[in-house]
């Protein structure tokens, strides 16, 4: 049975669930005080202990049903296909043949069920990867279950035992075998390389320069975007109040004691408070990064999902604030709006700064973080690097990303050289790992 | 522990009729996870929207299992000596101004501060005894001579440095105090936590725990569940009733009514000696369902739609 329980855990990983070394003893654990007999028991007590989302559930309990059901439809389908010949409980007549022979005329589908599972095992069927070794699997497990031995005793009964009957029942039979096997195959595919082709893309897909996502990247991408903004806002989300304790407040302590002639019945100790860090985030969505700007929107509307209090701002030619627009509406809509508005005009960096610092510049003080998602190509227009100094002298961190590779700054119509010393941080940030380092550090340095 | 238990509950059927008989109706995800719980000794995380019966589990549990509920409520800032323990430092002082006289009685024979300081030294474990510890919850829950059921609510709510600190507990059902040592607990404490997620717990926490989401209840669930709680309804009504909050959960809602509101809803259609839905009076009470403004609106006008097809359900034409 265990064996059993490992090769589930292995299709679940494949899908995609989490599951570590410690998770699975803790299952097998698990499955041992359930017991194997009741399934439903069985999928309760493994989604129990192996998921830890509602997600990871879900995932778990469709593999689990796809993992049992490969059982039931590789005995399903041969007997329809050969009931009507053979009749069951013929055991024992034909001498002489090879256990497999006999379990085709006997039509013994649990026995034949039993050996495919043997068969496949024996080859290691589970570490099929790809799509188009399906056939080359099928064909190992035949040979283990005993083909030659099958086939030999065909050509025998043809020839010398001149039974022509049982050989053309044994020959449809094995057609319907070579069925089986592939279709058992087909679902070992599905089970446990789901993982494995997903692993190898999202690897890719992190590392790809965003610039060249490819369009049906998109949605893939934004599931990454979702995990990664989340899983940074929840390491960085931070208590108000932190008790230094050890430090004595002598004099909050006297005060609250003075009925008790000042001898310190209840003591209080020092706190310090932490103010919840204020983010702003200005977005460019101008022509110039067109490529980039719909993946820049999506990062800011799942950051300002996660992390309550950050303002958006999108601009190109102009600038509006549209912290709004993303906490109202579902992602796609969203984007399609801000682009509606903002959208790929020709960028005009000084006038964005104005618009910026009217709306918004009163509220940044030394709480606040200001990031900058652009690639500071302003057409030639006046950078108005004074606003840009106030918003450095004012603000706790300015941090500016920029989606193009430091070998391009500068050239051309970049001013991202003149903006720099008003910038804590300039970092270049074209792929996704790139973009979560420079994140969860700038968030590390704000605590 | 684990032959009382397996006398108690030798089978998943057990846990359900035994929860069953304290008036929670239990999905069989759940009489599973209790089950294994006390099999294994794991501790419950409990996940699911508000109102969905989350808290009511433990206390079922305990009610069911006869043993004490521990309850610890958990909140942002929460730290341990409101969670673990406490010096009593008003006992503390209290006996050294009523001994003082003994102090320096015992000092005073020593002439040097070296003696006296010596002397004293000899004393001083004894203002941090357990005679001067003040149990909260979780020291409380360790304690009890028979075991306990130990629910840690909203664990959500506190903040990652205490989601540490609980590990120890959950896994080796101890805890140290420095200045008197490690206490380890009677009888293992079946432990209960739940989450409304959110925030996401560390991956430590969730290891060590069995991961139990509770979702809203199918209509046949929840209407063994009105019936165990209100049993004086009669039955085509419950359906009725059911049937009309399931649907209301299909619309897009800012906050979906749960279980709770469902059987306070239902307790308020008795009161108002209603035998059967009307638009009317479910337009008066769907406050008691329904809590945003934008809600309202947007179940008011679903309400006629709704009602006519509770009542096509239950076989009563209008």
């Amino acid at each position: 049975m265990p064996a059993m329980l490992l090769d589930l855990l292995r299709a679940a990983r494949g899908a995609g669930v989490v599951i570590s070394v410690a998770e699975s003893i803790d299952a097998f654990r698990a499955a041992e005080v359930v017991g194997y007999s009741d399934r439903q028991a069985l999928k309760d007590t493994l989604s129990l202990t192996l998921g830890k989302t509602l997600e990871a559930k879900r995932t778990f309990e469709a593999c689990f049903d796809l993992f049992f059901q490969r059982e039931m439809v590789s005995s399903g389908e041969t007997e329809a296909s050969s009931s009507p010949r053979g009749e069951p409980g013929e055991a024992g007549e034909h001498d002489g043949l090879a256990s497999l022979s006999n379990m085709l005329l006997d039509n013994d589908q649990a026995g034949l069920a039993a050996a495919m599972e043997g068969a496949a095992d024996a080859i290691g069927a589970s570490n099929i990867a790809l799509f188009t070794q399906t056939n080359m699997f099928a064909w190992r497990i035949l040979e283990q279950m005993g083909l030659p031995e099958l086939d030999r005793d065909i050509a025998h009964l043809r020839g010398e035992g001149a039974d022509e009957a049982t050989a053309e029942r044994l020959e449809a039979m094995r057609a319907a075998l070579g069925t089986q096997a592939r279709t058992f195959m087909e679902r070992q595919l599905t089970l446990f390389s789901a993982g494995t082709t997903r692993e190898i893309r999202e690897g890719a897909l992190r590392n790809v320069r965003l610039s060249q996502l490819d369009r049906r990247d998109m949605d893939r991408m934004r599931v990454l975007v979702r995990d990664m903004a989340k899983q940074i806002a929840t390491r960085y989300s931070r208590k108000r109040w932190q008790a230094r304790r050890g430090h004595l407040d002598i004099r909050r302590t006297m005060r609250r004691n003075m009925s008790f002639d000042s001898i310190p019945f209840h003591t209080i100790w020092k706190r310090t408070r932490i103010d919840r860090p204020s983010i702003m985030v200005l977005c460019d969505v101008s022509g110039s990064v067109a490529a980039v700007a719909r993946f820049l929107l999506m990062f800011l509307y799942s950051l300002a999902d996660v992390l309550a209090g950050l303002r958006a701002f999108a601009y190109s030619n102009h600038l509006i604030e549209v912290s709004d627009i993303l906490a109202r509406r579902e992602i796609d809509d969203a984007i399609e709006e801000v682009m509606k508005v903002v959208g790929f005009g020709s960028s005009d960096y000084g006038r964005c700064f104005a618009d910026f610092s009217e709306i918004a510049m009163r509220n940044i003080n030394r709480n606040t973080t200001v990031i900058i998602l652009g690639d500071a190509r302003g057409n030639r227009n006046e950078p108005r690097i004074d606003i840009m100094k106030q918003i450095f002298e004012r603000a706790n961190r300015v941090i500016w990303l920029n989606p193009e590779p430091q070998s391009l700054w500068g050239t051309g119509d970049s001013d991202i050289l003149r903006y720099e010393p008003f910038c804590h941080q300039v970092t270049s940030c074209g792929t996704l790992t790139q973009l979560e380092r420079v994140i969860a550090e700038m968030m590390q340095q704000a605590q | 522990m684990d032959t009382y238990f397996s006398d108690l509950i030798p089978t998943i059927e057990s846990v359900q009729t035994g929860l069953g008989s304290t008036g929670y109706i239990p999905s069989r995800q759940i009489s599973t996870a209790v089950f294994l719980a006390m099999r294994l000794g794991k501790p419950i995380l409990a996940e699911g929207p508000a109102g969905v019966g989350k808290t009511e589990l433990a206390k079922a549990t305990a009610e069911f299992l006869g043993l004490p509920l521990v309850r610890m409520q958990c909140y942002d800032g929460l730290d341990e000596s409101k969670a673990l323990y406490e010096w009593k430092y008003g006992k503390q002082l209290l006996y050294t101004q009523i001994l003082k006289e003994k102090v320096s009685a015992v000092l005073g024979k020593d002439d040097t501060m070296e003696k006296a300081l010596e002397r004293l030294h000899e004393f001083d474990d004894i203002f941090f005894s357990p005679r001067f510890l003040e149990p909260r919850p979780l020291l409380k829950a360790l304690q009890e001579p028979k075991g306990a059921v130990l629910l840690i609510d909203e664990i959500d709510k506190a903040d990652e440095e205490f989601e540490a600190f609980l590990l120890e507990i959950l896994s080796d059902h101890q805890v140290t105090i420095p200045e008197i040592g490690t206490i380890s607990a009677i009888v293992p404490p079946v432990v209960i936590l739940t989450s409304n997620n959110t925030r996401d717990l560390g991956d430590a926490m969730k290891r060590r725990c069995l991961h139990l989401h509770i979702g809203y209840p199918d209509a046949k669930l929840e209407e063994r569940i009105i019936d165990s709680r209100i049993p004086g309804i009669e039955a085509s009504l419950r359906r009725q009733l059911v049937s009309f909050v399931q649907q209301l959960r299909g619309l897009d809602l800012r906050k979906l009514p749960s279980v709770s509101e469902t059987i306070d809803w239902a307790r308020a259609i008795l009161l108002l000696n209603a035998s059967r839905l009307e638009s009317g009076v479910v337009q008066d009470t769907l406050n008691l369902l329904l809590k945003f403004e934008g809600d309202m609106t947007m179940g008011g006008r679903s309400i006629n739609e709704f009602v006519h097809k509770a009542l096509r359900e239950s076989g009563i034409e209008d």
